[in-house]
């Protein structure tokens, strides 16, 4: 008799011991709630700028339905190398070191797929974006958790870091303005961290998708410090600076062997981008940086009024200097963050994602995204007000 | 700063000093400040909400007149559009280039009430040679508000 089918032995053991996000357990959670407030969102609460949709509009009117390069079109290409180099000072040859991607995410998968062999040691500081550690893992790497503090402003340190280096250490995945914490490096943090990344000969995989949401001064890129364009895989896209999330439009800029490697793993997979997202992204950065200061400045207005609120409310709240995130500490609560999170959830219909569920250090916090507007915002802060009074926190 | 004021102010008369100087990393006591320099020289005019009367059941007709007039030595149209602005049924004056010369809006009751103010007053002026009554059937936007069938949020609860 044969043997009943069972699938799940079928399935690749290092996907079928992968933990679901932590963010989809919760997801399921507050789908099933009345009246949620949702301070959970990774995304602009903007809809993309007029102008970029009907330059998509345009393009299918004029039947722009086919295949692209594998590379991307060569347009979208040449204004990415001419806005990469008026907004960061980085020099890249549009016709050998961009590749468009299927969004930002695509171009980490591929960047990590293209420098991993089995056992390459990956470093990933964090709390950092919930998909780094499955992705290197899926490449065959081991991903090894750089923990960042609170007390450093949840800055990556040049000291720190060298004590999680191994012979095995290839790459250091860097996100800076970094998601969940807001933080961003400074330029005398880049300056230290370069020198130990060329000490040891790692490749940087920055992922700058917030490089455009910057509050006090502009993003500076690692790939600009002396030594490491070459040694640098930069990644960016659109979605959170133009409020293009569900176009899913990146890019990766690197030397042009990275990018030749990239390139191979993405004509086999993807083969290319979306045609009419890549026609919309031209015109997005031809004429949408205007588009892009009308949000960030709306974004700065509810960034201060959160961390004055959040504050006043007595939870200790480092300020966030770039993304859509306030990260504040919720330890004084006495409450794990994900306990903090559900109960602020059911009684009060707020949602915020648990720090914990962004690796080592997010414990002991939660992420408040500050993409609302401003009603939903004054309204969430109310409920969560009375909620951590509830608690009875003593003021931070 | 000023400029920053200004626009949370247009687009909420109803913002607090207190919450402006959240939202600009100021004190409220100079946001005040600022604010009150501007009342007082006139770069604040008023404070005023935009209602969709439609939508609260009570219907204005609203009428766009095209207004020609015979310039006068010395003041030009100025006089002329003076002796316009004064009546309370006009809701706004412009100098306009082009086919006619002042562009008047007229707030009524009715149309017939409308069209009886520009056949009885407007058109009788003195210096006024033609008037065009184009009647506003439904308003889209106003004061850069869209009224109606503003764009929804399809953004999911919770995403990474």
């Amino acid at each position: 008799m044969t043997k009943l089918f069972d699938p799940v032995t079928h399935i690749s053991p290092v996907v079928r011991d992968m933990a679901p996000s932590g963010i989809r357990k919760f997801f399921e959670l507050a789908a099933t709630t009345k009246d949620v407030i949702s301070l959970g969102v990774g995304e602009p609460d903007f809809v993309t700028p007029w102008h970029i949709r009907e330059a998509c509009f345009y393009a299918l009117e004029k039947g722009y339905t086919m295949y692209t390069s594998n590379l991307g079109l060569p347009e979208l290409r040449v204004e990415i190398s001419r806005y990469l180099e008026q907004r960061f000072g980085l020099s890249y040859d549009p016709a050998q070191e961009i590749l468009v991607t299927v969004g930002a995410s695509e171009a980490v998968d591929l960047a990590l797929r293209a420098l991993i062999s089995p056992g390459t040691e990956v470093l990933v500081p964090e709390p950092c974006y919930v998909a780094y550690k499955p992705c290197v893992i899926l490449a065959g790497g081991t991903p090894v958790s750089v923990p960042t503090s609170f007390a450093d402003g949840f800055t990556l340190k040049a000291e720190e870091l060298r004590k999680y280096l191994t012979p095995r250490t290839r790459v250091l995945i860097l996100s800076y303005p970094n998601n969940p914490t807001g933080s961003v490096l400074s330029y005398g943090e880049l300056q230290k961290l370069s020198q130990v990344i060329k000490e040891h000969d790692l490749v940087v995989v920055a992922d700058e998708i917030y490089a455009e949401l910057t509050y006090e001064r502009q993003h500076v890129s690692i790939a600009s410090m002396p030594g490491m364009l070459k040694r640098t895989i930069l990644i960016n896209g659109f979605s959170k600076a133009f409020a293009m999330t569900g176009w899913r439009l990146g890019y990766a800029a690197a030397c042009r062997e990275f990018i030749e490697a990239m390139l191979k793993i993405h004509q086999y997979t993807m083969l290319c981008a979306p045609i009419t997202a890549q026609m919309a992204a031209i015109e997005a950065l031809r004429n949408g940086l205007g588009d892009v200061e009308t949000m960030r400045e709306q974004y700065n207005y509810r960034r201060r009024l959160m961390l004055s609120r959040l504050r006043d409310m007595g939870l200790c709240c480092p300020e966030p200097k770039g993304a859509f995130y306030v990260f504040p500490s919720i330890a004084n609560t006495g409450l794990t963050s994900e306990q903090f999170a559900e109960r602020l959830l059911k009684e009060e219909g707020v949602a915020v994602v648990p720090g914990s569920v962004f690796g080592a250090g997010g414990e002991g916090h939660i992420r408040c995204s500050y993409a609302a507007s401003m009603a939903q915002l004054l309204e969430a802060l109310k409920r969560m007000e009375r909620f951590v009074q509830k608690l009875e926190v003593g003021a931070a | 700063m000023r400029r920053a004021i200004l626009e949370i102010l247009e687009s909420n008369s109803k913002a607090t000093p207190e919450y402006i100087a959240t939202l600009l990393g100021s004190t409220p006591q100079e946001v005040q400040a600022e604010i009150r320099a501007m009342e007082e020289k006139g770069i604040i005019l008023q404070y005023r909400t935009l209602i969709n009367w439609e939508k609260a059941g009570h219907e204005m007709v609203h009428a766009l007149i095209e207004v020609k007039v015979t310039p006068q030595r010395d003041v030009g149209f100025h006089q002329v559009a003076e002796r316009i602005y004064r009546y309370p049924e006009v809701r706004s004056v412009a100098l306009m280039s082009g086919t006619y010369d002042l562009s008047v809006e007229v707030q009524g009751k009715s149309m017939k009430e409308v069209a009886l103010f520009v056949a009885e007053k407007l058109a009788t002026l003195e210096h006024v040679t033609s008037t065009v009554t184009h009647f506003v059937l439904k308003k889209y936007k106003e004061d850069g508000v869209i009224l109606e069938g503003e764009e929804t949020n399809h953004r999911q609860v919770i995403v990474p």
